[in-house]
């Protein structure tokens, strides 16, 4: 007994190790704010107060979110992250990055795991039961990417008898589900898991958002290309706690300054603009 | 009984049969390898994706890389360390429970606990933990490996005390013992002592399960080596497979050892009863992911009359009351010279 | 408990589809584990070499860590397996009989010495000494560990999950993302499925240990 306990508080000790710490390499835009700028008892004001913020990304989005080595997340995500948490007045080096795949966005923010997740995030009616949306920050589209020899595919509606692979739990699979029922789903726990199936073959068509697909085909020296035109609208959307509409209204305030101020054009330049080319400005849905 | 037994000591005929077929398989098995070596180079595989590990491309530093996997191979071992310790203590308790209470609903809801602990998937109960309790992967992982090894843990101290002669239990009733304390105070440290074995093999099953922690992605060393080939593309996932392939095996290898030594030790101390065998005796320890190890030569003997049992777990005289040094001595030696003719006639067969 | 009812067909699909991978899987580990348990007992040096360092190897290994390699490390070095159920079957087959094989060799340990002699003093060959006498006498004591390890295969074929095979952990998962209210009855609901296959498999195993016990 007495092994038990002594073991588990030498692993508490091991796990306040082991925690991720984010170490800051870019410039430095935190802003000058204090807890008391905010309304008194608002997350903002818990939050700027704590100078900690924990954000779910995702980890296996070229381009929008990746984690390097040595610890650094990065992406399109990560900047517009980073951005929120600048307006809070908290430093990159107070931001605690979480991986969210698709299958478990909505049960970290509910349970309390995370505070906003910035993660490929499509804003849709189901899911706005669940958890509340701020934005969109970045309006995709669902789109299909095959082997750059592949000519049998050109629209969703070619799709029947051949093999997608898509996420477990993300909506372009659950879309393809529905809507396609004559395809055959190959579901992995990550996009990048699909490239080398269908680079072999095993897989006809990966099916997401049009720009976590212009990502894997700028990596892949012409082995993949996108087909067709995005048949959905995927607009993606700052996940936070449902109810909290104080929240939400602060961050879409700070999302319509930085689309104004070109802080935001900034993030797409350093990140997904190395590959795609400048999107239309969104306009923030103030549901 | 060892596998020498199946066939005769090798004539000439044999022998030269037996080189034969050495050499034959030998340059099978080296031809084969070196097959694979050539189609590996045919393929690349020996290119300059290695530089993954010293050099690698995007800015990282080798460090960082090395690092991102000492963070994954420590996490592994975080959650092991953790649940462990739990399951073998709850282990150990629900054994107590079954075996020193026999009012029929505790022992009846304990078996059905086991049961369905025993019975579904490690990875799922990671799910509940992660889904239904939303707790932390961390967390998740251990409750998990603990749910199912706890499990485990008890059927092998079950096995354990109930291959325990029944005259421990009747002298420790018979001197005033409650049941419950003859179970605490007697059986269980031999049962423990007997079982060790199993129980390490087990922790080497429940290392090697936190590797299903990438269903609520808990960042152990699987997934950490998947998170370095999102991040530096499909070209380098061999070489960072190898490296964690390799650290698994060498880390489970290194427990299994420790398992074998000290089944060893315990058997050349000569001391507690046999270790029931899996088959007649006892269940085999069950893991998420197969058996544990067993060491070579296990044996179960002839149930009967005992013959066939390794020598070295024939029992040591004890001394008689009011018997002199002396005396006690020369009967051990008897009996030691005995074990040791009856070990030369093992290695004959001819027991 | 709705989503239950209304998803039965999606969870009976993913049930058949577990037990289809557990029942192929069950048949090439047995038919490969005993071969590999005969190399391990075997006179020939190399073989018996291989059989080793085969059972410690995979012994060692994650089964994950398999998964992983057929799926993603497999392809570039030439070994191409098929989706899903294919490398899943793989993966599960090459990882189980490791397991049977020592299930096997501890019956074989098991088979009294005199069995293995008296064939051999009526001149039966290693051959014969292994497939007439002893591997039928072993075989019975071998199958209460047989059996836990055929629950573990069961179990295990839940690892396909993360590899696009779509059996009950995939559909759990699905049902209970896309039912957050639903989540733990749909949950339990599928596990339920599992114990369906293997508490019979347990039960069986404790009587045929109890009958192999006497019948020595």
């Amino acid at each position: 007994m007495k092994l038990t306990k002594t073991s588990t508080w030498i692993a508490a000790g091991a796990i306040g190790l082991v925690a991720l710490t984010a170490c800051s390499s870019g410039g430095d835009d935190t802003a000058d704010v204090a807890a008391s700028d905010f309304p008194e008892g608002s997350t903002m004001a818990a939050l700027a107060e704590a100078g900690t913020i924990t954000i779910g990304t995702k980890f296996d989005q070229p381009l929008f979110g990746l984690l390097a080595p040595s610890g650094d997340p990065e992406g399109f995500d990560v900047e517009i992250g980073k951005i929120i948490a600048g307006e809070l007045g908290i430093s990159e080096d107070g931001i605690e990055w979480v991986e969210t795949v698709s299958a478990n966005r909505e049960p970290f923010i509910q349970d309390g795991s995370v505070d906003i997740v910035v993660a490929t995030y499509t804003i849709n009616d189901e899911r706005k039961e669940l958890v509340s949306f701020a934005g969109p920050y970045y309006n995709a589209g669902q789109a299909l990417m095959t082997l750059t020899e592949t000519d049998d595919i050109e629209s969703p509606d070619d799709l029947a008898g051949k093999v997608v692979c898509s996420v477990t739990g993300s909506t372009p699979a659950q879309n393809i589900a529905d809507n396609y029922p004559d395809a055959e789903l190959a579901l992995f726990d990550a996009y990048t898991d699909c490239l080398e199936p269908l680079r072999n073959g095993q897989v006809d068509v990966v099916t997401t958002d049009n720009v976590i697909l212009a990502g894997y085909v700028a990596d892949s020296d012409d082995e993949f290309k996108v087909v067709g035109e995005p048949f959905t609208e995927e607009p993606y959307g700052i996940g936070l706690a449902l109810e909290d509409d104080e929240f939400r209204d602060w961050i879409n305030d700070v999302l319509e300054e930085i689309f104004e101020d070109g802080r935001w054009l900034d993030a797409w330049n350093e990140t997904a603009g190395t590959v795609l080319p400048e999107p239309d400005v969104p306009t923030v849905d103030r549901y | 009984m060892s596998s020498s037994v199946l066939y005769d000591v090798p004539g000439p005929r044999a022998r030269r049969l037996d080189r034969i077929l050495n050499v034959t398989f030998s340059v099978a098995f080296v031809a084969i390898a070196a097959y694979v070596v050539y189609a590996f180079a045919q393929r690349g595989v020996f290119d300059d994706r290695w530089k993954v590990l010293w050099d690698p491309p995007k800015g990282q530093t080798a460090a960082d890389v090395w690092t991102s996997l000492a963070q994954g191979l420590g996490n592994t071992l975080l959650a092991a360390a953790i649940a462990a310790p739990i399951a073998v203590t709850l282990g150990a308790f629900v054994a107590i429970v079954r075996r020193g209470i026999t009012r029929r609903l505790v022992t009846g809801s304990a078996t059905v606990v086991t049961e369905f602990a025993r019975g579904l998937p490690v990875l799922m109960l990671m799910l509940l933990a992660r889904l239904a309790f939303g707790w932390s992967p961390l967390w998740s992982v251990v409750f998990g490996l603990v749910v199912y090894n706890a499990a485990v843990v008890a059927e092998v101290l079950r096995a354990g005390l109930t291959a325990l002669p029944k005259g421990q239990r009747e002298a420790g009733l018979s001197i005033g013992l409650s049941p419950m304390r003859t179970t605490l105070l007697i059986e269980l440290p031999q049962a423990v002592r007997i079982m060790l074995p199993a129980l390490v093999s087990q922790i080497v099953v429940l290392l090697k399960d936190t590797a299903l922690g990438y269903i609520v992605s808990y960042p152990e060393l699987l997934r950490k080596i998947k998170i370095n080939r999102d991040y530096f593309g499909d070209d380098y996932v061999i070489p960072l497979f190898v490296v964690g392939a390799t650290l698994y095996i060498l880390i489970n290898l290194a427990i299994s050892r420790l398992a074998t030594y000290v089944e060893r030790r315990l058997r050349e101390r000569g001391k507690g009863a046999n270790p029931p065998e899996i088959g007649p005796a006892g269940p085999i320890p069950q893991s998420g992911v197969g058996g544990p190890p067993r060491a070579e030569g296990a044996r179960a003997g002839d149930p009967v009359f005992g013959a066939n049992r390794p020598v070295e777990s024939q029992p040591m005289p004890q001394r008689y009351p009011g018997e002199s040094d002396e005396e006690f001595q020369r009967r051990i030696g008897q009996a030691s010279s005995q074990r040791a003719s009856l070990r030369a006639n093992d290695r004959t067969g001819d027991v | 408990m709705e989503t239950f009812i209304s998803e039965f067909g999606t969870i009976w699909g993913g049930f058949l589809a577990t037990l289809a991978l557990a029942a192929a899987s069950a048949v090439l580990s047995l038919v490969w584990g005993t071969v590999l348990a005969t190399m391990r007992v075997s006179p020939v040096g190399p073989l018996r070499s291989f059989g080793t360092a085969y059972v410690e190897i995979v012994r060692n290994t994650p089964l994950t860590l398999l998964f992983f390699f057929f799926v993603f490390v497999a392809p570039s070095l030439g070994l191409l397996v098929g989706l899903g159920f294919q490398w899943s079957l793989a993966a599960l087959t090459l990882y189980t009989s490791a397991f049977v094989c020592e299930a096997l060799r501890s019956g074989i340990n098991s088979v009294g010495v005199g069995q293995a002699e008296a064939a051999r003093s009526i001149g039966l060959t290693f051959g014969q000494t292994l497939t007439q006498i002893v591997l039928p006498q072993a075989w019975r004591t071998s199958i209460p560990p047989l059996i836990s390890v055929l629950i573990a295969l069961t179990k295990n074929t839940s690892v396909g999950a993360g590899f696009a095979y779509a059996e009950l952990v995939t559909v759990q998962r699905t049902l209970m993302t896309e039912n957050p209210a639903d989540a733990l009855f749909v949950f339990f609901g599928i596990a339920l499925m599992y114990l369906v296959i293997t508490i019979p498999l347990g039960v069986t195993a404790g009587r045929i240990e109890k009958r192999v016990a006497f019948a020595r």
